[in-house]
């Protein structure tokens, strides 16, 4: 028989050896499925994992997406990450990422057609104050009334879908679109517009924002007292009331900082790649931006690494639905059982396992 | 608007329909919760029943197959859950959401022949005389079987929990699992029955949905009432009647607002369909501030992981 014993200490190696162990896994799992759904399972891998990179028939289009989808997804894990660390759930950062494209949407629209430099800029606050403050609604509803933060902002995202909707088919509506649903295109609209900042590259403003997210979370978590605050009371929360760390205090700062990003990822995404307000403008970045926390091990740089991984699956799972005629929703399943992998793996950090001899009890 | 064109006998009976689906869902995750383990994949769990069961129905041409299906494969991705949780002591939380993940999009490839299909018809029950009555009738005594299922469920797990040795030793788990264990209760397996259960109920609800209440199968067509499942359990202080009496507000709620968008009440559609995850959320802060939070009674080891030593 095997049984676990447990490490006084996390194991540092598998720590980071487990999200490669478990991309591993998830390859082989996947290339079963891929079989099973009358795919070559190589082939399928390989379109998924290569082909966006470095096939010349393909790179060329796909290489600048990999930043474009890796852009929101880091931004929103690293504010998901130190809540995540500190103990506070916030899974409804694709309602937070929402309700900022909306508030940052509503900014250009508003001063549609007028020129000047002050619009994008008042966008990113528009964008990062609509997220802080879908948040707010979860912080303050845990901090007042100790309810469930999980269950609250994750319900909140099926509010934000609703209100996106009525956005879009209401008081958004272009004007001049025929009665199509659908706001202006954003993009085209000079003062308002997050485009391409080197041609080829995929890099907008919000990539550029999502690497200085990284190095902030970077310097909070690991050299400021806040992120200490924060690793305490995820780990040891009776402890951290004696160091004289506020809960409420923590539970709002973390709310509201990846609510903030989360919104600041919307707006990038809606001035730019998605060019404006449409009914299905979300397409779950924040909750794959959950699996991308995990992947990276909580850690901006490893959070920086498991978007890229991630952004590349979205690219090649397309890919490979055009090439090989895979369904999109296969790729979905490969994100989910990376997730599972890694959590079951997560046993070996914190996990010795042993040999248990028989004994006589 | 037209309010007159609501009539209240159909919208009763709309309500019970409506409510069914959470609450085989919510009192499966009840049972699950009072054995100290709380699962958030109850909408991953529901899909893949919506899924499964409307597969086998469709194929077999026989609804009450494709529920048995349902609660097969709910139980069986819950394991998933289960053998995260208890046997490599992963996070609670995180596996929860990831059993979400994985059942939405799980749902999607196994559904992509039967989007636009119309799935068996499930035939009403017709009890005599009690059908034909006035009003009493059409609310209580002319539905599909698994509306009584569905009470009767409620009924059994209250007794059981309650009543027997085993909801007794079920509970002990989930109040405090190292007092259990140390009186010899396997903690661990009390919890994958209980998380096997729970799925079963989850896949049954989704199948209601995609075989009863809507019926079709569309992608995501939970569309959050496995969370509003969760969100029950804790208005229901974790007791099985509460969460009936709790599923049939949130089914009222959600009749209502269909009946006031086909009314068209002047308000546009959008807002008026996010009122039931807005009262889910009122709810939730009723249930969970000042002195109704004494009442709660949260069993004392929820959510907190158990390892066995020596």
């Amino acid at each position: 028989m095997l049984r676990l014993e447990k490490r006084p200490q996390p194991s540092t190696f598998w720590n980071w050896a487990t999200p490669v162990l478990a991309v591993g896994l998830t390859m082989i799992a996947g290339g079963i499925l891929f079989a099973a759904l009358g795919k070559d399972p190589f082939a399928a891998i390989k379109m998924i994992f290569w082909d966006p990179l470095f096939n010349p028939q393909f790179a060329a289009y796909s290489r600048p997406q990999l930043l474009v989808k890796a852009g929101p997804l880091i931004l929103i894990a690293v504010g998901l990450a130190i809540g995540f660390r500190a103990g506070i759930w916030n899974i409804g950062a694709e309602g937070q990422y929402i309700i900022g494209a909306l508030c940052g949407a509503a900014v250009a629209l508003a001063f549609f057609p007028s020129p000047g430099w002050y619009i994008f800029p008042l966008m990113v606050l528009a964008g990062a104050f609509g997220g802080w403050a879908w948040a707010m609604i979860p912080a303050i509803l845990k901090t007042r009334f100790n309810t469930n933060e999980i269950l609250v902002s994750l319900l909140l995202v099926y509010v934000a879908e609703k209100i996106l909707a009525a956005m879009a088919t209401g008081r958004m509506r272009n004007p001049d679109g025929a009665g199509f649903p659908g706001s202006r295109n954003i993009a085209q609209y000079p003062a308002a517009a997050n485009p391409e900042l080197i041609a080829g590259s995929g890099m907008h403003w919000g990539v550029v924002a999502a690497f200085i997210a990284v190095i902030f979370g970077y310097i909070m978590l690991h050299k400021h007292i806040l992120g200490f605050q924060v690793q305490l009371a995820g780990q040891a929360p009776r402890a951290a009331r004696f160091a004289g760390v506020a809960p409420a205090r923590l539970v709002v700062l973390c709310l509201g900082f990846s609510g903030a990003l989360a919104g600041l990822a919307g707006l990038f995404e809606v001035a730019g790649p998605a060019r404006m307000i449409s009914i299905d403008f979300n397409v779950g970045y924040g909750f794959t931006a959950i699996i991308v926390a995990f992947l990276g091990r909580l850690h901006p740089v490893g959070i920086l690494l498991a978007g890229l991984l991630m952004a590349l699956t979205y690219i090649g799972g397309e890919l490979a639905q055009f090439m090989l005629g895979l369904p999109s929703a296969s790729i979905q399943v490969f994100q989910g059982m990376l997730l599972f992998f890694l959590l079951a793996l997560d046993v070996l950090s914190n996990y010795r396992i042993r040999r248990s001899r028989s004994e006589v009890a | 608007m037209d309010l007159s064109s609501i009539n209240p006998v159909v919208l009763a009976a709309a309500l019970m329909v409506a409510a069914t689906p959470i609450l085989l869902a919510a009192i499966g995750e009840l049972v699950v919760e009072k054995a100290g383990v709380l699962n958030l994949g109850v909408e991953g769990m529901m899909i893949t029943g919506a899924v499964t069961g409307f597969a086998v129905a469709v194929m077999t041409r026989n609804p009450y197959l494709g529920m048995l299906a349902a609660l097969f494969g709910g139980a069986l991705v819950s394991l998933i859950f289960a053998f995260l949780t208890q046997v490599m002591m992963a996070n609670q939380v995180a596996s929860g959401l990831a059993l979400t993940l994985f059942g939405l999009g799980f749902s999607a490839l196994l559904g992509q022949g039967f989007v636009g299909v119309a799935p068996p018809r499930t035939p009403r029950l017709d009890f005599g005389f009690l059908t034909d009555l006035p009003v009493v009738g059409p609310i209580l005594f002319r539905h599909d079987p698994m509306v009584y299922v569905s009470i009767a469920l409620v009924a059994a797990v209250w007794y059981w929990l309650n009543y027997t040795r085993g909801g007794r030793i079920l509970r002990a788990v989930g109040e405090n699992h190292a007092s259990a264990h140390a009186l010899g209760y396997n903690v661990r397996r009390v919890r994958i029955l209980a998380i096997a259960f729970g799925g079963a109920c989850a896949g049954l609800g989704g199948a209601y949905l995609s075989l009863i209440r809507v019926p079709q199968w569309t992608e995501g067509m939970t569309a959050g009432a496995g969370w509003i499942a969760l969100a029950l359990v804790v208005f229901a202080s974790w007791k099985p009647w509460r969460a009936l009496l709790g599923a049939y507000l949130f089914g009222g709620i959600i009749v209502l607002q269909l009946n006031l968008q086909a009314a068209g009440f002047r308000i546009p559609v959008e807002y008026l369909a996010m009122s039931p995850y807005l009262v889910t959320i009122l709810v939730l802060v009723v249930m969970s501030s000042g002195r109704a939070r004494k009442t709660l009674a949260a069993p004392g080891s929820l959510g907190r992981p158990f390892h066995a030593t020596g």
